[in-house]
């Protein structure tokens, strides 16, 4: 799905040749600071390389339309994001970015309720706690059907408990629709549980001077 | 109606008394603000005599070129003043911007001003022509700065937000629309609320000279309504130029946050 030869960005990452394979659960494994974020922004296209070459579907990043390409390879960021608006509004703000149509209220509600969230969808969004918007963005993500779903730390702020709910939820989807998904933790346990295949950050990564 | 009264240098020079006052204040109080206030009320003084006597050599020399000098000092003096009052850092693009708003949103207010709404004969007649001009492109200019301000402080507070949006495919555009919708009420609120108070808060410095100067209250209110709305659509043409193009440099051509 995605390959990455003799890839340079600043001081942050040098790959020489790495491949992601489509249809799978990937995960990047590795250190903080090692430049897993970097490279997902970079799947994303929200940061461009300063040589080598960036594929996806064979074809480099920066040849497609930048706002087409994330709108079929989605990323998750870090921090969850709440937009100004009540939980049906956060729900489905990657819909309406995407120009879907939007979810019947009965959807978003069974979501809620996967999601393990006691929220009304007319709730503000900015008076959830950190776990609930976790799950607020990990719904909006999960609702948007993408081709890729590219994922920073989606369950940092979650409980043992609350991870493995989502993350089964999430892996049932995308293996149901073969669908991609790389996401990136700190966490082992949730790399090997949930992961077809795993990468190491520091083998993907070529120190300077070799 | 009573032509207005003159007022002799010594009443004017009696005036000054306020300032000893303000002056003894800070004194007594200890505030160290005399050296200001001194240099104020001396640019003020200074300023505006100088400014009456460019509008009287203006005024007995009719003609165009002057009101399209002053016209473009006003303008060139307010870009120059946006660029001064905004103490975060600006990239060249967005000062373009700035320049390229605040001169064609004001001036399209002001031609439509001009020869619709007053229609006044000549079309340069500088009685009408330069304090209009001064009014659309003083109250444009403090539009722009806030929204300049509030565009520059949503892209650093709510860069998370504008992140987010693009990674899931939003393009700058709907990224943006908070904080741009935020930009435009704060840049137009002062305008609004100025619309609210008037007449009741205070009577405004245009209808005061009118009044001063023999005309009726009456024909007094209707140059000031007349002017109110021109301001508002001067500030508001300038601010959404302003806005429309300025949170476009935030972005580069991949769509990415610069």
């Amino acid at each position: 799905m995605f390959q990455l030869r003799h890839v340079q960005f600043k001081d942050i990452l040098h790959i020489e040749n790495f491949s992601i394979p489509g249809q799978r659960v990937c995960c990047l494994f590795g250190e903080s600071g090692s430049g897993k974020s970097t490279l997902l922004k970079m799947l994303n296209g929200m940061l461009t390389q300063d040589s080598g070459e960036v594929l996806y579907k064979n074809q480099e990043i920066s040849s497609y339309d930048p706002v087409d390409l994330r709108k079929e390879v989605v990323m998750l960021g870090q921090d969850a994001v709440m937009f100004e608006g009540t939980v049906r509004d956060n729900l489905l703000i990657g819909r309406k970015f995407s120009g879907k149509e939007e979810t019947s209220d009965q959807k978003l509600g069974e979501l809620l309720n996967a999601l393990r969230l006691g929220k009304q969808l007319e709730d503000e969004a900015d008076k959830l706690s950190g776990g609930e918007k976790q799950r607020v963005a990990f719904g909006r993500v999960l609702l948007m059907d993408a081709e890729v779903y590219l994922l920073d730390e989606p369950t940092s702020a979650l409980d043992v408990e609350t991870e493995t709910l989502v993350m089964d939820l999430f892996t049932n989807q995308l293996r149901e629709r073969d669908k991609t998904a790389v996401f990136v933790t700190h966490s082992k346990e949730v790399a090997e549980k949930y992961a077809d295949e795993i990468f190491y950050m520091n083998d993907i990564l070529v120190s300077e001077g070799t | 109606m009573n032509e207005m009264l003159d007022i002799t240098l010594w009443q004017l020079v009696s005036a000054y008394i306020f300032i000893l006052i303000l002056l003894a204040i800070v004194r007594w109080r200890k505030i160290p603000r005399e050296k200001e206030i001194v240099i104020a009320t001396l640019r003020m003084t200074i300023q505006l005599v100088l400014v009456g006597y460019v509008l009287m050599f203006i005024f007995e020399n009719e003609n165009w070129i002057y009101s399209v000098i002053v016209i473009l000092l006003m303008e060139t003096f307010a870009v120059y003043n946006i660029f001064k009052r905004t103490k975060k850092e600006m990239n060249t693009s967005l000062k373009k911007i700035i320049a390229v708003s605040m001169v064609s949103g004001t001036l399209f207010a002001f031609i439509y001003f001009d020869f619709i709404v007053v229609q006044f004969s000549p079309w340069y007649d500088p009685r009408y022509f330069i304090p209009i001009a001064g009014m659309l492109i003083g109250n444009s200019m403090t539009g722009i700065t806030l929204g300049v301000g509030a565009l520059i402080e949503g892209f650093s507070s709510r860069k998370k937000e504008v992140e987010a949006a693009l990674m899931l495919g939003a393009d700058p555009n709907q990224a943006s629309k908070g904080i741009v919708n935020n930009a435009f009420d704060s840049a137009i609120l002062p305008t609004i609320n100025s619309m609210v108070g008037m007449g009741i808060v205070f009577l405004p410095g245009m209808m005061t000279g009118v009044i001063l100067s023999g005309a009726s209250p009456l024909d007094a209110i209707k140059y000031q309504i007349a002017i109110m709305l021109g301001i508002t659509g001067s500030v508001s043409l300038s601010v959404i130029i302003f806005l429309h193009f300025g949170y476009q440099t935030f972005f580069n051509k991949r769509a990415q946050l610069k």
